[in-house]
């Protein structure tokens, strides 16, 4: 009884719990909880067992529902990728939900579910637009605002009014027929059609790959226009319910300065609660657990309470993310970090992959369908081509100012990718039926051109990309040197990029860089992080924890971590293998010179399968082995070769979120570069004057370490070779993976003995000659052991920076002599050195 | 700090540095901004540390060779008309806008393009690319769990492919025809360096 009780307690509520879940599905529950609620009271004489209560979980349930059926919606359609290559996901997305319409349609001959705005605005949209602002690549937005106000702006009212008033000048010319559709109900239908939805438009331009100008211009615009056009919306609303006979200048004025004061007030109450989270994530040292949830409610905070103050709810939240991502990246612990952002991601996502659903389930509604030939066409036709006018227009003011023009090609691209989606819809659905008498008119024509723009034009747009940029001709097997030499190329640019400080360096940048050095930062970031916070470093920190993680991993996979105790050992097995390299040096050299021919006989030989001498003789009979090598040297080149940083950075992706390979290129780059540069200082350096001191570590010390560690080289040998690893596999890909801790052995140690080789001996000799003259001990260690010292290295510092204050060369220059090692790193990249000699990153 | 010198008036020999590049003066002030921003010392010359400071330059694999190829052998610090001219070479080509016909070859053309790519490569300058050479840009720019072995046999196979004359080395001539004979998509993109940017004004 106590069960029928408190069920009878809550499901009286039928008013609180149905805003949550759709209205139309309210509805639903209500009634059914009219006839059935009375016969649950009937029946309540003895102790149930078991009760059924659908309609205490009712709404929740469906909510639950709906979001498994979106997923799984999505989960089947990602599920081929050939379809999804050329139908983009969000028309694919559109016609399962006409699919699910059709099936709810048939059984209750009522569509139950659509899309309402209060859903939309309140539950759906938020997320979706805090994800935008929060991964908003800031360098790029802020570099192209200009731009990007005067498309979102400009661009969107002059959308508005073109649309509106020729609407209404064909209504006039007798085009569709006998509409009671005003001026002013124009003018908001045109307000309402002018958003170019983000949703559509990301989930379109990030299957074609365009240049990233062009993406942060479209995705910036639609971000913004989205708050441009509500606020829009809102002021024509008021319009309309003054009546045309009550707006005279004053009216009009007002208007527009509550235009201003919305778009603008909204962006600044975002930046406030920007501010208001990086300085709450300050002080969340103790409550780590819960800290990403700030992110997510503050910045729910501040889109309601835009929405409360009437002032342009998305600009809130855009710029809530956009203020806050520096900071509270910096400010969170890493753990944080990662959640907020996969979360981000997760909510995103999910709500994106909902609205397209409920889009096309919206549409299985015998109700709001009303045709007009002429309204429908002539709106589309309209925003198509004043879309374009719009664009070509404003590029060509703007081309004027913008040191590289937005080119033509970008500029179709751009017109065609304005897809309108969810906000419209929302809008539309929106207006009040007693003020606009056409609202099912145009709450149909709405849909129509949403799945116009996003199944039609998303589906062209990527043939209509290719097509526009037909230059790539026949496609010819890449020879190597092409291969490499294109990604020569790439580095080059991003390099002169670089150099030639590819974003405009100017003065309001300069001079916000340096207010927000010295002012926000430090009022926003923990003192700590702050010291830290420069990139070099930055990458060198992950670098040692990325390390610290494989390492525990490794170590789980072995089942012990008992290596890991044993702290020093590892630290000096690194040395070992510098000083192993030290002594072989000399050898290397003095061999050099008279075994210099019968070293490049070893090496085609037993290295090159396919050695040069012999390959005039027996081209014939190499052919085929020549093929299948071919292939595999290709694929090689193809895994491995380091991208350009531009096509990872700079971009922004709503529904991928990986940043490991990259990362991870990243990372060695980096390592890579700093070595030599320490290399480069270093000679320098040695050439002109005497080392000062004496490492802490005397020789002695050291060999004594290094004997000490002899025994567990060895032990870890056996470890990995009982685990069933096969030293001689020859197939490509597979060596590629299981020997991925010897390959470093060779580039890390090679720029530290190019210096100091004043003999003229081409670098892949003497490393041959390396290898085979130290088979027996580093050969069979570099084999066995994935887990190589060069691995180890970077941790190495890590620890060693406890007793010592020289770790970062330590760690990274094994090859030198130590003394060497109580220099400091390289001037040229200021940032390491300092930090490091702290050792304030421990 | 780059406002200071908003002005071409500050620009040594401004108008024979556009007559030669072909930047016009919106692209040279702002490369002079720039070159002012990295010239941290205010020398009025940039050493390769001054370069260095470049965030991003760390994370490129080759950074280290492109900065060397701004200074001329021998030569410690690079001036502004030296690094514009380095810098003209990436300039779309098509677009000449204040060039005459009275040079004979124009600094961003597709020879000169190559060409520096291919000093990028030829470290020791004798205009080939030895296997050595060959290897040590692969060195860099493959992962490092490429093992020795394979980048090799790369680079043997990729010496053999450009190799006409069959001396183990490619020369420049060679080169250029591997780049020449089949068109790819991405050969558009080394013409594109100083794209997306807006005028400082």
């Amino acid at each position: 009884m106590v069960s029928r009780g408190l069920a009878n307690e809550v499901t009286p509520d039928h008013g609180v719990d149905t805003s949550i879940s759709e209205p139309a599905a309210g509805n639903e529950t209500q009634s059914q909880h009219n006839t059935t609620g009375d016969s649950g009271h009937a029946g309540g004489h003895e102790v149930p067992i078991v009760t059924f209560k659908w309609h205490h979980v009712e709404t929740p349930y469906l909510i639950a529902l709906w979001i498994l059926v979106a997923g799984l919606a999505k989960m089947v359609i990602e599920a081929n990728h050939h379809v999804t290559n050329v139908i983009p996901e969000s028309a694919l997305l559109i016609c399962f939900g006409f699919i699910l319409g059709g099936m709810v349609w048939g059984a209750d001959k009522v569509q139950t579910f659509t899309l309402t705005p209060t859903v939309f605005f309140f539950y759906l949209l938020p997320q979706i637009i805090l994800d935008a602002g929060y991964f908003m690549p800031n360098k790029l937005f802020f570099g192209n605002m200009g731009a990007i106000l005067i498309y979102a702006i400009i661009g969107t009212c002059w959308n508005a009014a073109s649309l509106g008033l020729s609407l209404w000048g064909c209504h006039k010319g007798g085009a569709m027929g006998d509409l009671d559709i005003g001026l002013l109900q124009y003018l908001l239908f045109g307000s309402l059609m002018a958003a170019v939805d983000p949703v559509a438009v990301i989930a379109v331009f990030e299957q074609v790959h365009v240049n990233e100008v062009l993406f942060i211009l479209v995705f910036g615009e639609s971000l913004l226009n989205d708050g441009v056009t509500v606020v829009l919306f809102n002021v024509f609303d008021a319009f309309v319910s003054l009546g045309g006979s009550q707006i005279d200048a004053v009216e009009i004025i007002k208007g527009i300065i509550s235009f201003f004061v919305v778009a603008f007030g909204g962006s600044l109450l975002g930046f406030v609660f920007g501010l208001l989270v990086s300085l709450l994530t300050r002080c969340t040292k103790n409550i780590q657990i819960i800290e990403p949830g700030f992110i997510f409610v503050l910045g729910y905070l501040a889109y309601l309470t835009a929405e409360m103050l009437s002032l342009s709810a998305i600009l809130s939240i855009v710029f809530c993310g956009v203020c806050c991502q520096k900071y509270i990246n910096a400010n969170m612990d890493e753990k944080s970090v990662s959640t907020v952002r996969y979360t981000m991601k997760v909510l995103a996502n999910g709500s994106e992959t909902m609205i397209f659903v409920f889009l096309g389930i919206s549409a299985i509604d015998k109700t709001i369908w009303v045709w007009n030939t002429g309204f429908i066409l002539l709106t589309l036709l309209f925003i198509m081509v004043y879309r374009f006018i719009g664009v070509f227009f404003l590029t060509w003011i703007l081309n004027r100012y913008r040191l590289v023009p937005i080119g033509f090609i970008d500029q179709v691209i751009m017109s065609y990718g304005g897809l309108r989606g969810a906000v419209a819809y929302g809008l539309a659905v929106m207006l009040d039926e007693n003020k606009i008498k056409e609202k099912n008119l145009m709450i149909s024509t709405t849909l129509i051109v949403v799945y116009f723009t996003v199944i039609f034009q998303g589906i062209t747009m990527k043939p209509l990309v290719t097509w526009l940029k037909v230059k790539r001709a026949a496609v010819t097997e890449l020879t190597l040197i092409e291969k490499v030499q294109n990604k020569v190329f790439d580095h080059v640019l991003v390099a002169i990029e670089d150099i030639s400080g590819q974003i405009g360096h100017n003065y309001m940048r300069d001079k916000w860089n340096y207010f927000e050095e010295k002012w926000m930062s430090w009022a926003l970031m923990k003192p700590s992080v702050r010291k830290s916070r420069d990139h070099v470093f930055s990458v060198f920190h992950q670098l040692n924890l990325k390390d610290a993680m494989s390492y525990v991993a490794e170590g789980e996979r072995r089942g012990s971590l008992e290596f890991i105790r044993n702290e020093s050992a590892f630290i000096d097995f690194k040395k070992k293998f510098g000083d192993e390299f030290s002594e072989a040096m000399p050898d290397i050299m003095a061999n050099m010179s008279d075994d210099h021919g019968a070293a490049i006989l070893t090496i085609h030989a037993c290295i090159d399968p396919v050695p040069s001498v012999s390959l005039e003789m027996h081209e014939q009979t190499m052919k085929g082995m020549r093929e299948t090598e071919d292939i595999n040297t290709h694929h090689l080149l193809q895994q491995h070769l380091y991208k350009g940083r531009k096509q990872h950075r700079h971009r922004y992706s709503r529904s991928h979120f990986d940043v490991n390979k990259d990362e991870n290129e990243v990372q060695e780059i980096f390592q890579r570069t700093m070595r030599s540069r320490l290399e480069s200082f270093k000679s320098a350096k040695m050439g002109v004057a005497p080392p000062k001191t004496i490492s802490k570590y005397s020789k002695k010390d050291q060999q004594q370490k290094v004997r000490a560690t002899g025994c567990t080289i060895t032990s870890i040998g056996l470890g990995i070779d009982a685990s069933g690893y096969d030293a001689s596999g020859s197939t490509f890909p597979m060596r590629v993976t299981y020997r991925a801790g010897a390959g470093i052995e060779n580039p890390a140690f090679m720029p530290d003995m190019d210096p100091m080789t004043p003999i003229q001996i081409p670098p892949w000799l003497m490393e041959a000659e390396l290898d085979s003259g130290m088979v027996a001990p580093s050969q069979r260690a570099q084999v066995r052991l994935p887990w190589t010292p060069s691995n180890l290295r970077r941790l190495a510092p890590f620890r060693a920076s406890a007793q010592s204050n020289d770790s970062f060369m330590l760690a990274d220059a094994p090859a030198t002599q130590q003394r060497d090692d109580e220099e400091l790193p390289p001037p040229p990249s200021p940032p390491p050195p300092p930090s490091n000699r702290d050792g304030g990153y421990m | 700090m780059g406002s200071s010198s908003s002005s071409m008036d500050h620009i040594p020999n401004a108008e024979e540095l556009m007559q030669e590049t072909g930047f016009s003066a919106a692209h040279l002030l702002r490369l002079y901004e720039r070159f002012e921003f990295l010239d941290k010392d205010q020398t009025g010359e940039l050493r390769p540390e001054d370069f260095g400071a470049i965030g991003g330059l760390a994370l490129n694999p080759i950074g280290d060779r492109i900065i060397s190829a701004f200074f001329s052998p021998g030569q410690e610090t690079v001036d502004f008309p030296s690094f514009v001219r380095v810098l003209a070479h990436f300039r779309p080509n098509g677009t000449n806008r204040t060039r005459n016909g009275t040079q004979q070859e124009p600094v961003n053309s597709r020879t000169r393009k190559l060409k520096f790519a291919f000093q990028l490569y030829d470290q020791d300058r004798d205009g080939k690319i030895s296997r050595a050479e060959l290897l040590q840009v692969l060195r860099a720019m493959l992962g490092i769990q490429v093992t020795e072995e394979q980048l090799q046999s790369i680079a043997e196979r990729a010496i053999q492919e450009a190799d006409l004359d069959r001396d183990d080395a490619i020369s420049f001539d060679e080169f250029k025809k591997v780049q020449q004979v089949s068109p790819h998509p991405q050969t558009p993109t080394k013409e594109t360096p100083l794209h997306p940017t807006e005028g400082g004004r």
